[in-house]
């Protein structure tokens, strides 16, 4: 078992905002955590590498490659993080350092972790830019975030979290504040460098239908807690859960408005 | 059926600043040459990613802006009327995201007061503010509340509210559901669809999800970078697209396991 | 409203001074104009607890009676900078590209000059006085609040909710009293307390050059520069003046800081 996460709970005062979330993940397996703002997804997984702010309250077990992350010192964390898990955020422009030259924000964690030189950095680097489908990444690497497109930044913040093949990537609403055609691209990409990696996934999103095309199992949550945890074709054919059923219900309701038009008239 | 919004060449283009001393300004084509027919009470989607041009086009539409080129005509008069007041009472707008649509100081029922009185309704404003928030849905209790007290849900239907204020014949909704959840998401679609219906008006709703648009909409504009690059009916263009834009925005849409 | 460290000890030592200025109007333990040469340069004794300056005045009694100068000076210097940096800063962020660009120029002048200069020039014209220097401070201050000023109005005015404000036919004059003045209220607040310690440190600059507030009148700025002659003999002489200058500073500096923790944390608070 990769990930083992028993009764995770995290509070800030006297506010529960994440309740005894409980979930395994074996090693090359996919989840998806699905939940609408405030529900607690986004804390869950900050938890899970320790970025959680200083006013956090965590309790309960976050086992991963055997070691208990829950009070890991921050020395050790760092070598963990960006080694062996890697992480996508939502908003590439402020993920990325502005200040810095892209391939050289790639190249940071081979350096850190694996401690290759600026100059051997960078040749990784630029491997990896055309690994995630950048186009010319003799010019992509000398450029500084604010002179790519959006699209073009995620996939730079996919190459930085990949760039030591870690065993666990985790993204959090990776596509969301890109253009539909953009995420599509994206999406297609992380599906395909996640398989040849043999990497495990947590998939972290508000919108069902992207979840369900790149994961094989759905953790719901509602108000800090795993309200269903099912594999997507069973939550699909029959959610236990009130909640659940309300959030495929919708999608199935835009899905359907939507199929209505594109799909050809029979006969 | 009448034309109640038109526009012909209609083009907004931005001059960026300088770059440098001698080096020419550079521009931004936010829209370029385009020409709409909206019928009165039609549905009419705009459909177009960031960058395409749509909100600059909203803001056109409503005379918040003018044109580089060409012209906006209501009911076959060029904008700026010499009455704009009674063009904003009949042409009115809901944005995208409630939390920043809604002056945080204003309490809720000043909020909707606001276009009673700038653009000098007649009837009863008190009555009129009662009204129009239970036609949205919301309780009347509401009306002493600050925007930060209320949810998602209800800020938006606040900002329709006011919109809907002055009765006006045109809605413009510009992404009026992307900043919501999910499931707030389909209440609030299941409103504009009961209000356009019930009251007749002419909707015209920009979004850049085309489910939505799908939903609403009887006409759509699919706009990129600034152009109209195809126009129809929904059915139409959605089932069989000709330009190549059209077609990728399709089947990029993320569809449920299950379906084509 | 919630009180916290900065905003309880600088709101603490705003009052006291306020107290004490208020109290100057009604007694001193001496008359600090009454010269006694016998008593000259006396250290802090029970008699007097602050001891005597170069005149045998009573040191306390010239703080207490100064600290009306310097309250005045600063509160009325912050009116002055107030009113003119945000009307400026308002009526240049709504106005076309051909005033606002030079007025920009302007703000940018007179930021960049000293405020002493504009004292000297006034002192030139008018001769020193409290007043000169009230106006010389309150105009060199004007131009940074205007510039934050400005600032903020334009986040208020590219929001949505001034669009809307737009669309519900809103005129410019009813968008700036119904939209920009109540959401920019809070900066204001910041800025005023900011701008009073800056103020108060101006003016004691300014006395201690002799180019405000005149003899006989006490002046915390002007006792420093005499006492300080006397550096030698006894530092402690001009460290009393100097003290009640930093001291009042730094009350209206956390004051400011106080305000700004309260007021803007609360602007952010939403529910999903």
């Amino acid at each position: 078992m990769l990930l083992e996460v028993r009764n995770l709970t995290v509070r800030f005062g006297s506010k529960t905002v994440v309740d005894s979330v409980s979930f395994d993940l074996e090693a090359s397996s996919r989840l998806g955590i699905i939940g609408e703002s405030g529900s607690g997804k986004t804390l869950t997984t900050l938890a899970i590498i320790g970025l959680l702010p200083e006013t956090a309250k965590v309790s309960g077990s976050v086992t991963f490659e055997g070691k208990e992350l829950i009070g890991l010192a921050d020395r050790d964390f760092s070598a963990i993080r960006g080694n062996r898990i890697g992480m996508v955020f939502q908003e590439p422009l402020t993920a990325l350092n502005p200040l810095m030259r892209v391939g050289k924000q790639i190249a940071q964690p081979l350096r850190n972790h694996q401690g290759v030189t600026l100059k051997e950095g960078l040749k990784r680097a630029m491997e990896l830019c055309a690994r995630v489908g950048l186009p010319d990444p003799d010019r992509i690497i000398r450029s500084y975030p604010h002179q790519l497109s959006g699209g073009q930044r995620q996939r730079i913040g996919l190459a930085i979290a990949l760039a030591c093949s870690p065993a666990l990537l985790i993204a959090d609403e990776p596509t969301t504040a890109l253009d539909v055609t953009v995420q599509k691209e994206v999406l297609s990409l992380m599906n395909s460098l996640v398989a040849e990696e043999g990497s495990s996934l947590i998939f972290v999103s508000h919108d069902l239908p992207v979840v369900a095309s790149i994961t094989e199992r759905v953790a719901v949550m509602q108000n800090g807690e795993i309200v269903e945890l099912a594999s997507v074709n069973s939550m699909f054919q029959d959610a236990s859960h009130e909640y659940s059923r309300k959030l495929i219900q919708a999608a199935r309701t835009s899905d359907a408005e939507f199929g209505h038009f594109t799909e050809s008239p029979s006969a | 059926m009448s034309l109640i919004l038109e526009t012909r060449g209609l083009s907004r283009i931005f001059s960026l600043p300088r770059a440098g001393f001698g080096k020419e300004r550079a521009v931004r084509r936010a829209v370029v040459d385009v020409n709409l027919k909206v019928e009165e009470g039609a549905r009419l989607g705009i459909v177009g990613e960031s960058g395409s041009g749509k909100t600059t086009l909203a803001k056109l539409l409503l005379g918040l802006d003018t044109p580089s080129e060409g012209e906006v005509r209501f009911r076959g008069q060029a904008i700026p009327l010499e009455d704009m007041h009674s063009f904003r009472r009949q042409v009115q707008v809901v944005f995208q995201d409630p939390r920043s649509s809604l002056n945080p100081r204003m309490r809720v029922g000043d909020i909707v007061r606001e276009p009673l009185e700038c653009l000098n309704v007649t009837e009863d404003h008190d009555t009129r503010i009662i009204e129009v928030i239970t036609e949205v849905g919301l309780p009347k209790d509401l009306v002493q509340r600050f925007p930060h007290e209320l949810s998602g849900g209800q800020r938006q239907r606040v900002a329709i509210a006011r919109a809907l204020a002055p009765r006006p014949k045109v809605l413009i909704a510009d992404e009026p559901v992307s900043a919501l959840d999910v499931l707030v998401r389909d209440e609030i679609l299941s409103l504009l669809a009961d209000l356009t219906t019930n009251l007749g008006l002419t909707l015209i709703l920009i979004s850049h999800d085309l489910s939505v648009v799908a939903r609403l909409c009887d006409d759509v504009v699919v706009m990129q970078h600034g152009t109209a690059v195809e126009k129809g009916k929904t059915m139409d263009v959605f089932r069989a697209p000709r330009h190549e834009f059209t077609k990728r925005l399709i089947t990029a849409v993320p569809r449920l396991p299950g379906t084509k | 409203m919630m009180w916290n460290r900065n905003l309880l000890i600088g709101a603490s030592l705003v009052g006291f001074n306020v107290l004490v200025a208020m109290l100057s109007l009604v007694w001193t333990p001496y008359d600090p104009l009454e010269i006694e040469p016998a008593l000259s340069l006396t250290r802090p004794s029970t008699a007097h607890l602050l001891g005597t300056d170069e005149n045998g005045r009573d040191i306390l009694s010239n703080l207490i009676v100064g600290s009306r100068a310097t309250l005045i000076t600063g509160v009325m210097a912050v009116v002055i900078c107030m009113v003119v940096g945000v009307t400026v800063g308002i009526a240049t962020s709504v106005s076309p590209r051909w005033i606002e660009s030079p007025a920009i120029f302007g703000i940018d002048i007179v930021l960049a000059l000293p405020t002493v200069l504009f004292a000297i020039v006034l002192a030139a014209v008018y001769g020193p006085s409290t007043i000169t220097a009230i106006f010389a401070i309150g105009i060199a201050l004007s131009a940074s609040v205007a510039q934050v000023t400005r600032r903020e109005v334009n986040v208020v005015l590219t929001s949505d909710y001034v669009t809307a404000a737009r669309a519900s036919g809103s005129s410019t004059r009813r968008v700036i009293r119904r939209h920009i003045l109540p959401n920019i209220r809070a900066s204001l607040f910041v800025q005023a307390s900011g701008a009073c310690a800056v103020a108060i440190l101006a003016e004691s600059t300014l006395s201690y050059l002799g180019l405000g507030t005149t003899p006989p009148a006490p002046s915390w700025g002007r006792m420093m520069a005499s006492l300080q002659q006397f550096l030698l003999i006894d530092p402690i002489f001009p460290l009393w003046p100097g003290l009640a200058i930093v001291i009042t500073v730094l009350g209206f500096n956390l004051l400011g800081d106080g305000l700004r923790e309260v007021l803007d944390p609360t602007l952010r608070e939403s529910k999903h």
